[in-house]
């Protein structure tokens, strides 16, 4: 193709980019136009037919690629991994296929050393059908994530899909180099209903929505330092945050462990008695916290710079 | 789970050259379907897992329906499917062969 045709291509997803809702695409949809145009080549795709060994045991329906999607691609010009979940399929859960596919992945990271990894997050964390399997896939994943960083690959997290980001999900997240999130992205490890089962209404109203995002919300993850960068809800945005962390995100050695290690003791020290996000954000600074939670993105985004400018020292 | 196949013969091979498309998700009255060039140009081809047992005679219909349709010889579909209406089969069925159809980049 000649260069005026392939402008005008260019030219046209990004638009397409600009229109598109991460929260609303499917996991296909969001890999093939988060990475540059035609970029994408798929490992183990769907019709080399990995499905999950557990689930017809339970009589319940398979899908060809176990809700996870891996492969390699571009990103503006540059190499990188993807990997991507699809949050409508059994929740975005990890099972023993869906695991193994991003653990192939990382390995594959960590031998080749300095090409980035985006995980495009969208899960409830362990597929419970699949039980044991799927907590060893976590725990093999966050080992080989581990691998893969120590190598010198940056590991990205992008979240802001439907299922948000919970359990096993949670804890691979937190070992990621940086992470990018939405308003609609929400990081925990256990969810709203599973706290207020084991500690009671008391403790944490899982159908208080309000409470939901002001708790696990993208904002609150920013605001308190959980994840480096907020985006507004399209494709762009990701695309663009995750252009940005590929640069800016921490290498992984005992300097940024110990960096870590102490934004972790200060955040403790600082918030540690805040009953309510509101409250922290009142002791950051924010003039009208309660304001914070209908805030538009571009407002919050510039309220975010202004009272704590992302880190890439500590992680 | 209910698993049932479908087997037609048909006058036309479907456009286009590529060999494999998928569309959709498996989820709550959704289904996947994906879509391999992998027979000869007068077949076509269903396998069909579905979570909705009981309901072959209706799938019989969308699925002669799409065959007439569409004619989408050469083409084999497997389907997985958490329990979709007729009319979301019909739509997915319609997308996957659009996409198959498309010019390879």
């Amino acid at each position: 193709m000649s260069a005026a045709p392939i402008a005008k291509r260019d030219a046209e997803a990004e638009a397409q980019r600009k229109a598109a809702s991460w929260y609303e695409a499917s996991a296909r949809e969001r890999v093939r136009l988060f990475l540059d145009v035609h970029s994408f080549q798929e490992f183990i795709g769907p019709e080399q037919r990995e499905i999950s060994p557990h689930l017809h045991i339970f009589n319940l329906p398979e899908q060809f690629d176990d809700g996870m999607i891996a492969g390699r691609g571009l990103l503006e010009g540059q190499r990188v991994f993807v990997a991507a979940q699809e949050g409508r399929f059994m929740g975005g859960a990890f099972g023993e296929v869906h695991g193994a596919k991003l653990t192939g992945l990382l390995r594959a990271v960590r031998d080749a050393k300095s090409i980035p990894l985006v995980i495009l997050f969208d899960t409830g964390g362990v597929r419970l059908q699949e039980a044991n399997a799927g907590e060893l896939a976590i725990a093999e994943i966050m080992r080989a994530l581990i691998e893969a960083r120590t190598a010198g690959a940056k590991v990205l997290g992008l979240i802001g899909g439907r299922a948000g980001c919970y359990g096993g999900g949670g804890l691979i997240a937190g070992c990621c180099s940086a992470l990018a999130v939405s308003e609609q992205g929400r990081i925990s490890v256990s969810g709203p209903e599973v706290i207020e089962t084991n500690r009671g209404v008391e403790e944490f109203d899982s159908k208080d929505r309000a409470l939901v995002w002001r708790t696990m919300g993208g904002k609150h993850r920013r605001l308190i330092g959980g994840a480096e960068i907020f985006v507004d809800d399209t494709i762009e945005s990701f695309r663009v945050a995750a252009i940005q962390l590929c640069r800016c995100a921490s290498a992984f050695d005992t300097a940024v462990l110990q960096s870590e290690q102490m934004r972790l003791k200060q955040r403790l020290r600082q918030f540690g008695f805040c009953p309510d996000a509101v409250d922290i954000w009142r002791s950051q600074g924010i003039e009208n916290p309660d304001a914070v939670p209908d805030m538009a993105a571009d407002d919050f985004i510039a309220l975010a710079n202004r009272i704590r400018e992302p880190r890439y020292d500590a992680r | 789970m209910e698993a049932l196949h479908f087997h037609h013969k048909v006058n036309q091979r479907a456009a286009g050259t590529k060999v494999m498309a998928i569309v959709g998700v498996v989820a709550s009255g959704n289904l996947e379907v994906l879509v391999e060039r992998i027979l000869p140009e007068s077949d076509c081809e269903l396998d069909i897992k579905t979570a909705a047992v009981g309901f072959g005679a209706v799938w019989e219909q969308v699925v002669a329906d799409f065959v007439e349709l569409r004619s989408p010889g050469g083409l084999k579909l497997s389907v997985n499917d958490g329990g979709a209406r007729p009319d979301t089969v019909a739509l997915r069925l319609a997308q996957a062969v659009r996409l198959i159809e498309e010019l390879d980049p």
